[in-house]
């Protein structure tokens, strides 16, 4: 197809070392009728081109906050970022001009959002929407955006697309509908794309096609990959790193399967344990007591504190930062981090 | 499709013969003798009263009366009214005037309607929104009487722009006035109902998916947000056109058109029932062809209406 | 009520006004809650009902409260109009000069906004004039709102046949304008009073109510606490009213508030035609066509009626508007 082209587009740019984004110290608020809702305090990340990314958290923790800050698709206000760097390819975003940054999304960073009947247009075809994409980054014709929309159908293995280029959004079933969110994502073979729940609104079975599909298209394309989720399950198969997030903070941060061997945090403790597990059947199910915060008025020390079984003075006093963890010995884990006063003890079950 | 209209062509049959037998029933079965109305002050000869009332049909069962009626009405013909002078004549003349006065009134709460919905809609909490929604909530609080004094009073009395009343109804400039004052309220409508339309969308899914594709904003706001947000402002229009032209009545009678409006007035004052059926008759059948011309271009602006 | 919603202070979702993230959150949120958090689902309940929330919203919006106390006002005046002035409404004051100019100073006297052609105190008519307006307004409310409430809740419960035909007889109502129909109507009345203004435009404006009704009962029949409600052996009279009423009622109301400002105005364009109010009863409608003959020497004359009247119909459409919006998080 146009292999050639982009990958002359690829090595006229400059080559870049490190992370292709990272995103550093953000905050962002919400102004509210009721006061400002401290949504993300605070988080740093990073994703290196290939990689995958997953951020898990219960609705509210700011992972999808942040995941539309990176976008910039908040709306200023009622948001605002106080605080924090997101850059791409080692520049800060925050600090570009407008059109510089718009240039950027879509063809650079691209998103997936969670439910794709109210993410595309009701009112346009699916041809008209991915080929929308060539039309405003690449200014092709009419014609041709509408034969690059159907070889994108093809890509993302939507059958009959030729026939079905100039059907509506609800004319398609939910997973052929992700399919197209992808291909939308796919249209410019941006370095790095954002996934927000992208199978939470699908039947189980659909959820594992289109989870394969996205990983192997990131694969082929070596591009880098956030995976917002709330769902464990999804996150296991795929995921290269995990961060997870509570209260606009990250608590945690492993390599996706010492995180489920070895928890950290006990946040991240309480999740584990309150998924059904086949061998622990008849016992009672564990759930973390209380509720998530108010993000309007956080409790001072470490968010989680009230829920937490292990809470003392200290975890209301002060607020933990993101501690290396190593092992009983002091051998470093690589890339691994909470922030929990008692990670050791976490970590090591006591 | 063409399913879709045929049954929606069935549902309008019992609808017309409904609103037509209801309007007969409450012109001619209400207490008031038309005839001897007629007569003014003056007795009225009981002979003469009763053979009037025989050419007119009056003596017969309310139901024949419509039944005689509409049999006549499928062959064209709307009847005589009590002045000897055919209703479709009346109509002829008055009809015209009305329509003038309701398409110049249509396009000028369209075109004026509309920018400002969009204006408002799109910079919201700006002066310009804070402007658009006083003026608008002040024109839907007057009445339109009033409003027409008021415009009588600045544009006529005051800067001597236009006569008070109109002298030729025919003459097109005449009616720009009236024309404003008749459009006015469905202004104020337009204008707030594309403010909220444009605010829904802005929120919606499919705006955030435009940005996130990195689209430039004239494109987000003509291709996705405002398409999107006039369907319903488009249905609104659609149906405003038969109300215009029945909302008449006020702004003719008080500007002096010669239109529908004020041939209805009189009529009705008069108990000059053949003249009062036979306009309404019409005014329905504008109001029935409108509304399933809206459901059809709603169906075709909106693709997710199915035409089950 | 309110109060609870105030001192919940384990809201697990911040409310951060207009945002994409009441989409992004709402949705994932009764699944993951579910399995990670107890909840109390009938403290939740209370909280987060959609009337609390609204009287909630209406008492910090200006608009309403503005609304609110010129409503009540006119409400007063109009059962108790003889609090506010001294003057006979009806007395022709015919001294030498019959068409006085307002009396700034009379405050709250007879001559204050002047006198009309008559000799009649404008001020006193336009106190006594509120009655008619308000009383033809809520009357006329009031019974479209049980007429239309009633036909479409028969409509959209029933479905089927019953909806069709309930259906067509409310197409058939709403082909007739309102103030054409009305004309007619009236015209068959030798002397016209309040009541008979109020039982024309009830017979007339019943459709629109009764066609958001429909609505709002074919969407709150699918909800599942009617489906269980049913599976339990409700009655019918029970589901309508208990179950289906209460949920469906909102979008009513909001079209009923805003309709009331219309029937003021409807009542006063009658009157003003000739076809409404008849005198005795003081109406804004039959002062504003009087003043017409007097217009160019004496405004005044239009403009006191004109203003109470538009000030009004004003506040009822200011009310409906803020109830909507409080009613309808969807449009904040």
């Amino acid at each position: 197809m146009n292999t050639a082209v982009d990958t002359a587009k690829r090595e006229r740019e400059a080559p870049y070392e490190g992370p292709l984004l990272d995103v550093r110290d953000l905050h962002v608020e919400f102004v509210t009728r009721d006061g400002v809702a401290k949504a993300v305090n605070g988080v740093d990340y990073s994703v290196s081109a290939g990689e995958t990314l997953a951020v898990l958290g219960e609705s509210g923790s700011g992972k999808s906050v942040t995941a539309q800050a990176i976008m910039g698709i908040l709306d200023m206000p009622p948001a605002r970022i106080p605080r924090g760097e997101i850059r791409f390819r080692g520049r800060d975003m925050l600090t570009m001009g407008k059109e510089e940054r718009r240039k950027i999304r879509g063809q650079k960073i691209a998103m997936i959002f969670q439910d794709a009947l109210s993410a595309l247009n009701p009112v346009l075809s699916v041809g008209y929407q991915l080929g929308e994409m060539f039309r405003a980054h690449r200014g092709v014709s009419r014609a041709e955006a509408r034969e690059k929309a159907v070889e994108l159908m093809e890509r993302v293995r939507i059958p009959a697309a030729k026939q079905r280029v100039n059907d509506y959004p609800h004319q398609f079933s939910g997973g052929m509908r992700q399919r197209i969110m992808i291909a939308m994502a796919l249209a410019l073979e941006p370095d790095l794309i954002i996934a927000d729940e992208p199978t939470t609104a699908l039947d189980v079975t659909v959820q594992a096609q289109v989870m394969d599909l996205l990983a192997e298209l990131q694969a082929e394309y070596n591009m880098g990959l956030i995976l917002i989720t709330h769902d464990l399950g999804v996150v296991a198969d795929v995921a290269d790193k995990i961060a997870v997030m509570y209260a606009g903070r990250i608590v945690e941060t492993a390599p996706v399967h010492e995180l489920y061997a070895r928890p950290a945090h006990p946040y991240t403790r309480g999740l584990l344990d309150s998924i059904p597990r086949l061998d622990q059947k008849g016992q009672e199910l564990y759930a973390i007591k209380g509720l998530p915060p108010n993000l309007l008025r956080i409790p001072p020390g470490c968010a989680f504190n009230p829920r937490c079984p292990r809470a003392q003075d200290v975890c209301r006093a002060e607020v933990p930062d993101l501690f290396p963890v190593t092992e009983e010995d002091g051998t470093p884990l690589e890339g691994r981090g909470s922030a929990c006063f008692f990670w050791k003890e976490t970590l090591h079950d006591r | 499709m063409g399913s879709y209209v045929l049954r929606r062509v069935l549902q309008m049959i019992p609808v017309f013969f409904g609103t037509t037998l209801l309007i007969f029933v409450m012109v001619y079965s209400l207490p008031g003798d038309p005839v001897t109305a007629l007569f003014g002050d003056k007795a009225a000869d009981p002979a003469v009263v009763a053979s009037i009332k025989h050419t007119y049909y009056l003596d017969q069962p309310i139901w024949k009366q419509y039944l005689h009626y509409m049999g006549n009405l499928f062959q064209g013909d709307f009847g005589t009214s009590f002045t000897g002078r055919p209703v479709s004549d009346i109509m002829a003349d008055a009809f015209p005037v009305t329509i003038r006065l309701a398409l110049m009134a249509f396009v000028f709460e369209m075109v004026l309607g509309l920018a400002l919905g969009v204006l408002s809609g799109l910079k919201r909490g700006s002066i310009a929104d804070t402007l658009v929604l006083i003026l608008t909530l002040v024109v839907i609080s007057i009445p339109v009487f009033v409003l027409a004094y008021i415009a009588q009073t600045v544009f006529a009395t005051n800067l001597g722009w236009v006569t008070p009343t109109v002298q030729d109804s025919y003459d097109l400039t005449q009616l720009v006035l009236p024309a404003t004052v008749l459009g006015s309220l469905s202004l104020a409508y337009v204008a707030r109902l594309t403010r909220t339309s444009i605010g829904e969308n802005l929120r919606a899914d499919y705006i955030r998916t435009a940005v996130a594709k990195g689209l430039p904003r004239r494109t987000i706001i003509s291709r996705h947000l405002l398409r999107n947000s006039l369907i319903p402002v488009v249905t609104f229009l659609g149906t405003d056109l038969g109300a215009l032209m029945g909302g008449a009545i006020v702004t003719e009678g008080i500007f002096n058109v010669q239109g529908i409006g004020n041939v209805l007035y009189r009529a009705i004052n008069q108990k000059e029932g053949p003249t009062v059926v036979g306009i309404v008759t019409v005014l329905v059948i504008v109001y029935l062809v409108a509304s399933l011309l809206v459901d059809l271009l709603y169906a075709v602006l909106d693709p997710r209406i199915r035409y089950a | 009520m309110p109060d609870i919603h105030d001192e919940d202070s384990y809201e697990p979702h911040p409310k951060p006004g207009v945002s994409h993230l009441d989409y992004a959150g709402e949705q994932g949120m009764a699944v993951e809650q579910e399995t990670l958090v107890e909840r109390d689902p009938v403290k939740r309940e209370e909280a987060r009902s959609l009337w609390g929330d609204a009287w909630r919203d209406l008492r910090g919006r200006p608009i309403f409260l503005i609304s609110a106390v010129l409503i009540l006002l006119l409400v007063v005046m109009a059962i108790f109009p003889w609090a506010f002035t001294d003057t006979d409404p009806r007395k022709a004051d015919l001294v030498n000069d019959y068409l006085r100019r307002p009396n700034w100073g009379d405050v709250f006297g007879g001559g204050w906004f002047g006198y009309d052609a008559q000799g009649r105190s404008i001020y006193a008519r336009v106190i006594y004039g509120a009655r008619a307006s308000i009383t033809v307004g809520i009357f006329v409310t009031a019974a479209v709102t049980v007429l239309g409430g009633l036909t479409g809740m028969v409509a959209g419960y029933f479905g089927g046949a019953v909806d069709a035909v309930v259906s067509r007889i409310t197409d058939i109502f709403f082909g007739i304008p309102l103030l054409l129909g009305a004309l007619v109507l009236l015209n068959a009345f030798a002397t016209r009073t309040v009541w008979s203004v109020v039982i024309a435009l009830g017979v007339l404006g019943w459709t629109q109510i009764a066609r958001v009704m429909r609505g709002a009962v074919l969407t709150v029949k699918q909800a599942d606490f009617v489906v269980a409600g049913r599976a339990l052996g409700a009655g019918t009279g029970r589901l309508m009213f208990r179950h289906i009423l209460p949920n469906a009622i909102a979008p009513v109301i909001v079209v009923a508030t805003i309709a009331l400002g219309g029937y003021i105005a409807t009542e006063a364009t009658l009157s003003f035609l000739g076809i409404g109010l008849q005198d005795p009863t003081i109406s804004w409608g039959i002062d504003i066509s009087s003043a017409q003959k007097v217009i160019r020497t004496a405004p005044y004359v239009l403009f006191f009626p004109a203003a109470a009247l538009s000030v009004t119909v004003l506040a009822f459409i200011m009310l409906g508007d803020a109830v909507r919006d409080a009613l309808d998080p969807k449009l904040r």
